[in-house]
């Protein structure tokens, strides 16, 4: 009898897959055009990361004095474009410490994006625990912890960042901490204000009705209803996380040499823009590239996934 | 009609609960008794803002602040359930009371399945595996006659029209079993063909479980056809209640008498429909005496004076069990009640 019913349930899973929210909401999301160009280039940072090891020719430790007869700071030099063949191709030049900025620039990709999604992950983690119970709890719970983040909020993100790594002493880790605590504010009261519509819809007192407890009404009923807005915000949010890192490692709080990290390299070959302008334009296009395509992705999942600003079909 | 020796399922003393707003103390339900025997469905009838959810979600136990319960008694199962915890409140919603809402299509929760949504009754409620609890869900669908239930298991609630809808709300109130429903204007929002067929349903699905049903309307069509008794309700509190027929027949209190001559009657050509002049008395500000004297015109044909003096009790006629609120039928200081009951 089980064993029937089950499979049954499998057929029928197949039948209404098609119908699911999940479904329609990607038909909605693919009809974005700022979506889908934003995913396109994510995909291909992705690959890059993924295959960073397989992409670069070179490692991006290695000094190629003594290696190759290249210099200090040499412009880029590739083939196809009309570079001598005897010479060594680099087609993004050498770096201040005679390195393939090629190759670092590769896999500062995996830097940037490990930094995007952990520091978003933690504080969407963290400031979503704490605008579910503040917007489901509310009362003084609710302002306790809501002044608590009004109070991180009404510092500069940035400048609190440099504070917090000022304590924890510099180094990429710090850095993403610093970052991760800095945005939970902005989470936190996304979570709260969809939690707060979401506790009065009917099937959340239909939920109640059917003895369900705390717990379990906040967490598997009204969470899931609540995470729309949340997804658009994180997105978004990654994309500010990789500009505030590079930003700190800029100003030497964050990734140290010899780490190959975007806003690092920009920083340590700053005094070169002119005698050297493809040490700065490089990682500059790197880090303006990645944070558009999370910009992208994160309007056109606004503009598909949250009602509110949802236009009409 | 004999007296009903039986002892009650669910018994509703003085209840009194009140909205502390800022405006002032809503008086929404100030001191309602009533009894629910096992197995019966008594009707709570009354306009909006009467007091019939309030008093629903009392029992419940799911009055939110500014409400408070202040004052009364709900016995049910020999238990006061106004001195439970709010854990032992869990254990009694949807296992022994449950209850059905008014607009059965945003009661249902539109990112999870309708199976799913009837399983997590029962695994709030019992250690029950996932196969089981679908298993559980299949039949249960099939019960309130939804076409396809295994497809439908599947299906968000989206794609559901109301009565399909309001079949799965009363699938999973009923999903294990409760003594009492609470079914707060379950077919307000269907069309006239599907309230008919929802209501079937809830008449056959009380005869086969025993479950009693507490039916909560304005429309009084839907009462004379389900309910066995009625109570009126009127401004937080109960002015008439009596078994089904002898209300219909013999209708006491004047409120009670308007609120039967302004069901439109087929058949019967009416210039204009009875109604009854003026509103609802505001619950914070209720007026002196009875709260129905400002809009009663017995009172201005019998000349009484008591009215708006004082408060009449619940008078009851000990043949027939019914009860009144109301001076026609109650002696009061320097006034004789021009009827007896």
């Amino acid at each position: 009898m089980t064993a029937n019913s089950s499979t049954i349930n499998g057929n029928a899973v197949k039948d209404y897959r098609s119908n699911s929210l999940w479904r329609l909401t990607l038909r909605r999301i693919l009809r974005q055009r700022s979506a889908i160009i934003g995913m396109v280039i994510l995909g291909f940072l992705l690959v890059v990361a993924i295959f960073a090891d397989v992409i670069a020719p070179y490692s991006p430790y290695q000094v190629l004095i003594g290696v190759e007869d290249v210099n200090k700071r040499q412009a880029p030099c590739i083939h196809l474009l009309g570079c001598p063949a005897d010479q060594p191709q680099h087609i993004m030049g050498i770096d201040g410490n005679v390195r393939d900025e090629f190759s670092r620039i590769i896999h500062g990709t995996r830097v940037s994006l490990f930094v995007g999604f952990s520091t978003v992950g933690v504080a969407i983690i963290i400031g979503t625990l704490l605008g579910a119970i503040a917007g489901y709890a509310g009362g003084w719970l609710d302002n306790l912890i809501m002044r608590f983040l009004d109070v991180l909020l009404a510092f500069p993100s940035l400048l609190l960042a440099i504070t917090i790594v000022s304590v924890l002493g510099k180094g990429l880790q710090n850095a993403l901490l610093a970052i991760a605590i800095v945005s939970i504010p902005s989470y936190a009261r996304v979570v709260r204000a969809s939690v707060l519509s979401v506790k009065e819809t009917a099937y959340v007192s239909a939920s109640r009705a059917l003895g369900g407890n705390h717990a379990h009404i906040l967490f598997g009923r009204i969470l899931p209803n609540a995470i729309a807005p949340l997804i658009v915000r994180g997105t978004l949010g990654i994309g500010t996380a990789i500009l505030d890192a590079a930003a700190l490692s800029f100003i030497g709080l964050g990734a140290q040499p010899p780490l190959a990290e975007w806003g690092q390299m920009l920083g340590s070959e700053r005094n070169q823009v002119f005698t050297a302008p493809h040490l700065v334009f490089y990682p500059g296009i790197a880090i303006m590239l990645t944070v558009l395509s999370f910009n992208l992705l994160g309007d056109g999942l606004r503009d598909a996934i949250d009602p509110r600003l949802r236009s009409a079909e | 009609m004999m007296e009903n020796t039986k002892p009650s399922l669910l018994e509703v003393q003085n209840l009194v609960t009140y909205y502390y707003t800022d405006e002032g103390v809503v008086k929404a339900v100030d001191g309602v008794d009533f009894k629910v025997y096992p197995g019966e469905i008594i009707g709570l009838v009354g306009e909006s803002g009467c007091g019939k959810s309030v008093t629903s979600l009392s029992i419940m136990g799911l009055i939110e602040s500014p409400g408070k319960i202040v004052n009364g008694k709900i016995n049910f199962l020999e238990r006061n359930l106004l001195e439970l915890g709010e854990s032992e409140m869990q254990n009694v919603r949807g296992a022994q009371i449950s209850m059905i809402f008014q607009q059965p299509q945003s009661s249902l929760n539109p990112v999870f399945t309708i199976g799913s949504q009837i399983e997590e009754v029962f695994q709030i409620h019992g250690k029950i595996s996932k196969n089981e609890a679908a298993d559980k869900a299949i039949e249960l669908l099939k019960l309130v006659g939804i076409p396809d239930a295994v497809k439908k298991t599947h299906a968000y609630p989206h794609e559901m029209s109301g009565g399909q809808a309001q079949r799965v709300m009363i699938a999973m109130a009923l999903a294990l079993s409760p003594k009492l429903l609470i079914a707060d204007e379950p077919t307000t929002a269907l069309d006239v063909t599907i309230q008919a067929q929802i209501l079937n349903l809830l008449a056959d699905l009380r005869r086969k479980f025993n479950t009693s049903v507490i039916l909560i309307t304005h429309d009084l069509g839907v009462i004379a056809e389900m309910a066995d008794r009625v109570a009126i309700m009127y401004a937080g509190k109960i002015i008439e209640q009596s078994d089904v027929q002898s209300l219909f027949d013999h209708p006491k209190h004047p409120y009670t008498r308007g609120l039967i001559a302004s069901v439109p009657v087929m058949g019967e050509i009416k210039e204009s429909l009875d109604t009854i002049p003026g509103n609802v008395p505001n619950l914070i500000d209720l007026p002196i005496g009875c709260r129905f004297s400002t809009r009663c015109n017995a009172r201005e044909e019998y000349q009484l004076e008591i009215c708006n003096k004082q408060e009449p009790e619940l008078q009851r006629n000990q043949k027939s069990g019914h009860e009144v609120r109301c001076w026609l039928y109650q002696d009061g200081e320097g006034h004789t009640a021009p009827f007896k009951l």
